[in-house]
């Protein structure tokens, strides 16, 4: 539990924050998972970038129909902001379940979307609402699609120079919804994710007119389930359709088991997960 | 306003404010001058040779002051233990190793950081063999993990045989031939008792200080048992107990796993005298997880055999107990504190054996409740099993087979007899707070909507309060350890002339409010507010012999030696009172912080003047020696058994297995109450801790042996967030075992709870025809169960 030598710069501007990034440094937010790794020394960075000096970085706001999310914004803030809860609720519910009070406070929203972890909440949120990364680099800077972002467990689409400076989730417009839902490791909604899901739908005339769902837990990685989402569009939404579209969970996800679960057991929760996370997020978008 | 009448006052905790605030001194608090610090190479490997082990590389690590390996610390003999059976732990390892975790070298750099990269540098090389992890294996004795032991089976702890001096009784046979009868119910359940980690908030720490000039040392460790410490390295070291004082500061948790002297402390120590400078060790989340002792790691089957009217016939266990690799304090003799209360609260023959078996993974010993948890737990699952069988209220069930009020004091088969109880009178008051009728009202309800809903009963004795002095026979003491050979208690109470009060006590928190606990006894004694009153505890310095806390000991043992000791000082101040007011000492009478005369209120002498008289001889009567003070020893005569009943109300998704607890109650009699706030406070505590061991906790060894658990990452305990809030309530039996009629309360919510909170989930899963889920209940397993069930 005590790293190995590194050195340690917490610039005040992007720009030179850019400057100190490296092959063999690491960015650091809140520091809730990488000063844990770095005393296991499971990673050993030559160089930490704190930005948390880094003045800007910390607003919620609403550019041409989306909502942008700074780096610094706390997984506090993103929980608690009553816009985001409107017009992004799915992404408000993970916040609002993910650690305890101290890991909201220090957590943040694109710390762990970076982070990558295979059993976070975050990254199924960013999934079904169809997110942008808008990574940043010496070199310039580049929007990545979430489902181009995350690569393998604790792996993002970020090369080592860049900083996820903010991500940018499409606003709920009139008939859209989208919710959260998971089985923590601890038992309800505690802890990181034994399984979860998110899921955004569209709902036109009565129908499902457009539909992402998102699943974490069970993987590699968190990953999109399109078979359920196609599987539900053009249904009318109701239990017996959202359940047999959930069905379908597991079709593009390689199930691992863990301590938490069997392999039998994630792809059963995988769909009942799915079920749910749809079920509301329909029930949300009327 | 000053405090005084106090026994029984619902008084806050005295120390809270410092430790809220973070002013609370822990060892890893304190930095001394010139301090060095160790890292330990531990081994990743659960069995293997040791073929090479190169420390030179590290020896040139930047700031390392000095690396040791089992040759530079051999002349120092293996750890002391207790209960000395089986295999001893060697301070480094002596060319193999027997689990993950053991420490092979110990670094010394002049930080941790440097000290840990040291442990990088060294070269080990492995000679891997095949571990021993699986109880039913270890048993089987097809692999042995030690070649110098006859067997992986320690030792068997049976009934009638565990104490050949008892001359006990065989009743096997009588069980046996119970299960025979035409009109037996027998009723068997196979269940695991996981291994847990005990997880103090606090890891352990220890600073040891030689100064080659005095030739003597000061150690600061968080443990429960400076003494014992003290004794081990006065022992081990050679050197009297006049040069080794060791003091344990505030101690953040210890749930038994601070009982042990650990190897850790003494290589600590060996390290300061060798170096000529205080050094420093504070281990690791990761270390306190794998190299701290374990609790708990049982298997068995348990059988209950009745009439299918409910009357108990019999009960028989026949179990297999996990000790890990080496023997520490107490590891072996843990199962015996379960095996005095293997019948529970109940009359009825027991057969029990089990079976102590050494496997490749880290020593087990005392964790909260020690032996007794698992007790309980198997006999009251299968009562539980037994209810459901003949379709009796498992509350009816239990009633029929109590010991009755009139029947106490009650000899059982173990030989030993509870001390006093009321046990229907804890049901009858537990009905009442949880308004039983209506429960199982809500329960029908729920399940007439398709809702999983269950409630459990469980009910525990346990025995407590060490100890008396016989059972030093078999091992209960300090004896190896160099101190006096029985576990008795101590209190020294001094009134200072300025009639302040010092309390001394054999006995130290690690969490539990000593410092108010012994204020309110002897405050009540003296008549002297608690604000006046001062505890100190935990330096050997201070006090020339001291048990330590664990076993729920402190109140019923050194808390009876404390009241005792204030009864000799009141009379001692009386006596100075009486000179000072011209009176006979008979007629002296305590209130309102001071003495006057029985009937003349104003012939007074208030406690400045007494505690001022005392200390100079003039104004002293001239027979009396100098001083206000009392040193009381306290041999108990038995242990005390705290008993009660819970009950919970739990839900289940059967859709993913999750596990709601919806209510929770609990009734428990701990006899007399000193300080109402505690008692609860160590109920809370206590049935955190048994929540956690049902739902939660579970230390994992692989086939291999490696540890999957070592972190809290994969070993999620309870929090706030993830428990009911506690209806607690009690009844007061007191017992006749001290003077204060108490008995202890430190353990019984986790003797009580876990085994409960399972029997409400099977319950809420019977109509499904579930019949037993193992220990954790993760969704997972509760999942499974219900498809195994279902299909
Ligand atoms: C006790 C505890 C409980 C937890 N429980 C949960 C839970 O229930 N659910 C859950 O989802 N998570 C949980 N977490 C994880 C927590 O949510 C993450 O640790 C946190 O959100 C990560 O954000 P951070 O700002 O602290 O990132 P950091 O720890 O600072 O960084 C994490 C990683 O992301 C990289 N990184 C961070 N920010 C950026 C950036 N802007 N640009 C580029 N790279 C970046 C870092 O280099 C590092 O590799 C828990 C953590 C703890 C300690």
């Amino acid at each position: 539990m005590y790293p190995r030598e590194f050195d340690y710069v917490a610039p005040s501007s992007l720009d030179e924050a850019l400057e100190a990034l490296g092959d063999d440094s690491k960015v650091m937010a809140g520091g809730m998972s990488l000063l844990p790794l770095m005393k296991m020394r499971l990673f050993s960075p030559a160089v930490v970038v704190d930005i948390g000096r880094i003045g800007g970085l910390d607003t919620i706001e609403e550019s041409n129909g989306d909502i942008v999310i700074g780096a610094l914004v706390r997984h506090a803030t993103t929980a608690t902001s009553p816009l985001v809860a409107q017009v992004a609720t799915g992404l408000a519910t993970a916040a609002s379940l993910t650690g305890d009070v101290q890991v909201r406070n220090r957590g943040t929203t694109c710390g762990s979307l970076a982070h990558a972890d295979v059993a976070a909440d975050q990254p199924a949120a960013a999934l079904a609402l169809g997110a942008t990364m808008v990574a940043q680099s010496s070199e310039g800077t580049r929007e990545i699609a979430a489902s181009d972002f995350f690569v393998d467990a604790l792996t993002s689409a970020l090369q080592p120079n860049e900083i996820l400076t903010s991500i940018r989730v499409p606003k709920h417009q009139a008939g859209e919804g989208s919710a959260y839902d998971k089985l923590g490791r601890r038992g309800g909604r505690s802890d990181y994710a034994i399984a979860g899901a998110a899921a955004w739908v569209k709902m036109e005339g009565g129908s499902v007119a457009d539909a992402r769902v998102a699943l974490t837990g069970v993987g590699t990685k968190a990953s999109l389930a399109n078979a359920v989402a196609d599987a539900v569009i053009g249904t009318d939404g109701s239990e017996q359709a959202v359940k047999d579209a959930a069905a379908r969970a597991t079709e593009d996800v390689t199930i691992i088991e863990d301590l938490y679960g069997t392999e039998e057991y994630k792809t059963h929760l995988a769909k009942v997960y799915a079920a749910r996370a749809l079920s509301q997020a329909i029930a949300n978008a009327s | 306003m000053a405090t005084t009448s106090v026994m029984g006052g619902a008084v806050k905790r005295r120390e809270d404010p410092a430790l809220i605030k973070g002013y609370g001194s822990f060892v890893d608090d304190m930095t001394p001058t010139r301090v060095a610090h160790v890292a330990f190479l531990r081994s990743p490997i659960a069995r293997a040779k040791i073929t090479k082990l190169d420390t030179s590389a590290a020896k040139e690590t930047e700031g390392v002051v000095a690396v040791y390996t089992h040759d530079d610390v051999s002349h120092l003999g293996p750890l002391l233990a207790q209960v000395p059976i089986g295999k001893l732990r060697p301070l480094l390892a002596d060319g193999e190793v027997n689990h993950v975790g053991e420490a092979i070298a110990m670094v010394v750099a002049e930080n941790r950081y440097a000290a840990q990269d040291a442990v990088d540098a060294i070269d080990v090389d492995y000679d891997v063999m095949t571990p021993v992890i699986d109880l039913k294996k270890a048993k089987s004795d097809e692999i042995k993990v030690h070649d110098e032991l006859e067997s992986n089976v320690l030792h068997t702890w049976t009934y009638h045989g565990y104490w050949d001096a008892l001359g006990l009784e065989d009743q096997t046979a009588e069980v046996d031939a119970a299960m025979e009868r035409d009109d037996a119910v027998v009723v068997s359940l196979e269940m695991t008792n996981q291994r847990l980690i005990p997880v103090a908030i606090e890891p352990r720490s220890v600073i040891a200080d030689w100064n080659p000039g005095y030739g003597s040392f000061t150690i600061h460790s968080s443990t429960q048992v400076p003494h014992a410490l003290g004794g081990a390295v006065s022992k081990m070291f050679g050197l009297k107990s006049t040069d080794v004082r060791v003091i344990a500061p505030e101690v953040g948790g210890g749930f038994g796993c601070k009982l042990n002297v650990y190897n850790d402390e003494i290589l600590v120590a060996f390290a300061s005298q060798a170096l000529g400078r205080p050094v420093k060790w504070t281990e690791t989340r990761r270390e306190a997880a794998g190299a701290t002792i374990h609790g708990r790691g049982w298997i068995g089957t348990a059988t209950l055999v009745g009439t299918k009217d409910g009357e108990f016939l019999g009960y028989k266990l026949e179990a297999i107990a996990d000790m890990g690799a080496y023997t520490q304090n107490f590891t072996v003799a843990i199962p015996l504190l379960g095996l005095w209360i293997a019948s529970g609260q109940y009359k009825m023959p027991v057969s029990w054996t089990v079976d102590c078996v050494v496997t490749n993974t880290m020593t087990t010993d005392a964790y909260r409740g020690a032996g007794r948890p698992e007790a309980i737990y198997y006999l009251e699952r299968v009562i539980d099993a037994y209810a459901r069988e003949i379709g009796m209220d498992p509350l009816d069930v239990r009633v029929k087979n109590f010991w009755q009020p009139d029947e106490f004091p009650a000899t059982m088969g173990c030989g030993f007899a509870l001390d006093s109880g009321d046990y229907e009178g804890a049901v009858e008051k537990l009905k009442a707070e949880a308004g039983y009728e209506d429960l199982l009202q809500k329960r029908e309800e729920a399940r007439a909507e398709g809702r999983h809903v269950g409630i459990g009963i469980g009910s525990y004795v346990e025995v407590c309060g060490f100890g008396p002095a016989v059972l030093a026979e078999i091992g209960f003491s300090w004896a190896n350890y160099g101190l006096p050979a029985s576990f008795n208690g101590s209190g020294i109470v001094r009134v200072n002339p300025d009639a302040t009060v010092t309390v001394v006590i054999g006995t130290g928190p690690t969490g539990q409010g000593h410092q108010t606990t012994w204020a309110q006894i002897v405050g009540d004694g003296l008549g002297i507010p608690v604000e006046d009153i001062k505890v100190l505890h935990g330096d050997t310095r201070e006090h020339p012999m001291g048990i330590g806390t664990f076993g729920s000991r402190s109140l019923s043992v050194d808390g009876a030696a404390t009241f005792e000791a204030t009864k000799k000082v009141r009379e001692k101040a009386a006596r100075i009172a009486a000179h000072i007011l011209e009176a006979s000492a008979d007629d002296i009478v305590f209130e309102d912080g001071g003495a006057h005369v029985a009937g003349s209120p104003d012939k007074r002498a208030e406690w400045a003047q007494i505690a001022k008289a005392a200390y100079q001889a003039h104004t002293s009567p001239e027979d009396l020696d100098s001083g206000l003070e009392a040193h009381t020893t306290f041999s108990p005569g038995n242990a005390t058994w705290p008993f009660g009943t819970h009950l919970a109300l739990v839900e289940v998704d059967s859709d993913t297995g999750d596990v709601k607890i919806l209510d929770y109650y609990a009734v428990d009699d701990c006899g007399n109450v000193v300080s109402p706030m505690i008692v609860n406070g160590q109920v809370h505590g206590g049935i955190a801790q048994g929540i956690g061991q049902a739902l939660f906790e579970d230390a994992v060894y692989d086939e291999a042996g490696n540890m999957l658990t070592g972190s809290l990452l994969d070993y999620p305990l309870p929090t706030a967030a993830d428990l009911p809030s506690l209806h607690l309530s009690h009844t007061v039996t007191p017992t006749d075992v001290n003077p204060m009629g108490v008995k202890g309360i430190g353990e019984a919510g986790t003797i009580g709870s876990a085994h409960t909170i399972v029997n409400a989930v099977v319950d809420a899963l019977s109509p499904l025809g579930v019949k037993h889920i193992d220990m954790p209940l993760r969704p997972k397993r509760v999942w499974a169960a219900i498809q195994e069930a279902s299909n």
